[in-house]
């Protein structure tokens, strides 16, 4: 069993067998996380370039650490500024890269579709890091991989992604892997925040944190963005905060335990109050480690059989 | 020059005629027209058994991007592209740099049209309905119809302003000139790359409502209700909303005109999955249902003309991040073939009202003068195979842009000559 692509560019369209693979896979990096020496060859003689056309720390030390682990030559270039805006297009960007001899790319970026761009214009592996609101699959994975850890599986289990649809690569990736692993997923949000037809993924739709909250076992929070309310899309922090913003006193009315995940970063006491977010519930730290872990089974996977 | 057009099926829908005939042209004119005519071995004979012989075809919204765009498309190279895609006559967007806002800019336009390509394809300025297209103040029309233009258009942005649209609409009426609107409403488009549905849901892409399109052609329909003499023309309608909004209208009585892309009746939102960039255009590729509507609407006659927005840009210009990506294909020379592959083939239209899109109605909009085939007209003709087939090869464009996304895609249907100006090409 192996990957159908020679790249990750999302979850959209992997089968259960593959995606079984990487979580499967991700368990045995997993072990190796919690040995005193971390760092094992697969990837030794082989150079990762992380091009991160996004600010990011967590995603990008999280790779830096997984390639490092995998004994991998590690190179990384961040730049706040889209590659147009430097005068120098992301085509001329790869093709410089590529004549450095890389053999596999990550890459954040914040236009849909900039990772399958860039798979068509290098021969080296492409990883999606996140590329604009479209998709984030190695995040969606170790979303996938955290809840396997906690429930022993995905089939049947019931995750709400609430806050901000539209512009999440999150939720998508989570979406994508989620259905495919016969999960069922719904989604809260503002009307103005959920994106048309959304329910033609395959999940369901809420306005109120109080009706979907007896009904599922995770809550994946998404990160809300104080710019969204400067376009017109909410109206205040305080007001998105009572509406949807998760708080212990919430979940506790539903009188179970629910399970917390946040990406990251977290507004503390905007879309997730602190006591849940630290709270004996939260994964939200296991998901910084088991991300690691995923990024080197996607890595072994992809480089290793090269 | 001597033709002998041999035995060709003659579709003249200015005189209501479609039969097989002999033509015989002599300097540029059609001397005599008649079944099975002999002519001395000085004609050059083409034998048109089983092809089509039309009134000049002419698409009137072509980008030709000179003065100022000249590394995109030149008006030499956008007219060898027009000749090699079967049109005797485009009309070009002001959207150029300078605009086509003032005499001389159009002057320029028209003259370089009469010189380059044997001045066989005629070049209609479409003018800036307002200075520089700002959308601010008229621009000088009256001066603009005597230097040539045959339209107004701010075409690439909307005429935004209710106010300003109303004005253009009255000004223009007295040419009995069309206002011919790219119907978008700003506010709700910006950042905008795609239509925003399910595709751009999957894709999280930033998406163009549909409805952004129909609110502008709706007030447009209501000013036109208000100034009454004046005439509208949509630009490139995409959605099944906007040609319902044109139908009613339309049997309200109102002068509204539409035309539809060749893309918009053949793609939809599905070919963006591939992030290619050559899927990319403003109005975007809409939903199978808009497709749909396109082609209900083009053969009850609520879509009057088919033309191809042709909107070249270099390969490094598309060669980017999508949402970089600027917007349009071109599509001059895939037209005839996509419209007989995706229209008459499949009994959406006859060839007969083919050419009524392609030909009679855009003359008709722009008060251009008939095309007849008869004895003593000018030959202004286009000679079409509906039959053969053809893989389109963009590396063959005449274009100097090789942005289209139908490259490698199976055609029936090509223009295989043209006659203008006492000049013909055959291909």
């Amino acid at each position: 069993m192996k990957l159908q692509s020679r790249h990750l560019l999302g979850l959209e369209g992997m089968s259960k067998e593959e995606l079984t693979l990487i979580l499967d896979t991700a368990v045995s990096f997993r072990e190796i996380l919690d040995r005193p020496i971390k760092k094992v060859p697969p990837l030794q003689g082989k150079t990762v370039v992380n091009l991160f056309f996004e600010s990011s720390t967590r995603t990008r030390i999280s790779f830096e650490l997984a390639e490092r682990r995998l004994s991998a030559d590690v190179v990384s270039f961040a730049t706040a500024a889209s590659s147009v805006g430097k005068g120098e297009t992301l085509k001329d960007t790869a093709r410089n890269i590529e004549a450095m001899k890389i053999d596999m790319v990550v890459i954040r970026h914040s236009a849909p579709g900039a990772a399958h761009f860039l798979s068509r214009v290098v021969d080296a592996n492409v990883i999606n890091a996140g590329d604009g609101a479209h998709e984030h699959p190695t995040q969606g994975l170790l979303d996938m991989f955290t809840l396997r850890e906690t429930f022993g599986t995905l089939e049947g289990l019931r995750v709400c992604l609430v806050g901000d649809i539209t512009h999440s690569r999150v939720a998508r990736s989570n979406i994508y892997g989620l259905r495919t692993m016969g999960a069922e997923v719904t989604v809260c949000g503002p009307q103005t925040l959920i994106p048309h037809d959304i329910e033609r993924l395959g999940v369901r739709v809420y306005h109120r944190l109080e009706d979907i909250i007896p009904h599922v076992d995770v809550f994946n929070v998404l990160r809300i963005q104080l710019e969204r309310q400067k376009s017109g899309l909410f109206p205040s922090l305080r007001e998105y905060h009572r509406f949807f913003g998760l708080t212990k006193e919430r979940i506790d009315r539903a009188g179970k335990p629910i399970t917390i995940m946040h990406p990251g970063p977290i507004n503390r006491d905007v879309e997730l109050s602190a006591d849940l977010a630290d709270g004996e519930h939260s994964v939200i730290l296991q998901q910084v480690t088991n991300g690691v872990a995923i990024r080197m089974a996607v890595l072994y996977l992809l480089g290793a059989s090269n | 020059m001597k033709l002998h057009l041999k035995g060709g099926r003659l579709i003249d829908p200015v005189s209501g005629k479609d039969e097989v005939a002999d033509i015989l042209v002599v300097e540029g004119r059609i001397e005599k027209l008649g079944t099975s005519l002999s002519a001395d071995p000085s004609f050059q004979v083409l034998d048109l058994k089983n092809k089509i012989v039309a009134p000049g075809f002419i698409d009137m919204h072509v980008h030709l991007r000179e003065p100022g765009y000249e590394h995109k498309e030149t008006i030499e190279s956008g007219c060898a592209a027009a000749a090699a895609g079967g049109f005797t006559a485009v009309c070009c967007m002001p959207n150029t740099n300078p605009a086509i806002d003032e005499e001389s800019v159009a002057r320029y336009v028209r003259e370089k049209g009469k010189q380059v390509c044997d001045g066989i394809v005629d070049v209609y300025p479409i003018a800036a309905a307002t200075k520089g297209r700002q959308g601010e103040e008229l621009a000088p029309m009256a001066e603009l119809v005597e230097a040539g233009a045959v339209g107004f258009s701010d075409d690439g942005s909307p005429i935004a302003s209710a106010e300003m649209m109303r004005r253009a609409l009255e000004y223009a009426s007295m040419f009995h000139l069309p206002i011919l609107q790219h119907a978008e409403e700003p506010t709700m488009t910006k950042g905008g790359c795609m239509n925003e549905g399910f595709t751009s849901t999957r894709l999280g892409m930033p998406g163009i409502p549909s409805v952004a399109e129909e609110l502008m052609i709706a007030r447009d329909i209501l000013l036109l209700r208000y100034v009454r003499q004046a005439r509208y023309h949509v630009a490139h309608i995409s959605t099944r909303g906007s040609v319902d909004l044109v139908r009613a209208a339309k049997r309200a009585g109102l002068p509204v005109t539409c035309e539809v892309t060749p893309h918009h009746f053949t793609l939809t939102e599905d070919a963006v999955s591939s992030f290619d960039t050559n899927t990319k255009m403003n109005p975007p590729l809409r939903t199978r249902e808009d497709v749909d509507a396109m082609k209900e609407g083009l053969r009850d006659g609520t879509i009057d003309v088919i033309a191809t927005d042709h909107a070249p840009h270099t390969i490094d210009e598309k060669e980017v991040e999508y949402t970089q990506a600027p917007f349009g294909i071109i599509g001059l020379e895939t037209a005839i073939g996509l419209s007989i592959t995706g229209l008459v083939r499949t009994n959406v239209l006859s060839l007969y009202q083919l050419v009524e899109k392609f030909s009679t109605n855009p003359r008709k909009i722009l008060s251009l003068p008939p095309i007849r085939i008869a004895e003593g007209e000018r030959a202004n003709l286009t000679l079409i195979d509906p039959e053969v087939q053809w893989r389109v090869d963009v590396a063959q464009s005449r274009s100097k842009s090789r942005n289209t996304p139908f490259h490698g895609h199976q055609l029936r249907g090509k223009a295989i000559g043209i006659i203008n100006n006492d000049r013909y090409l055959l291909f």
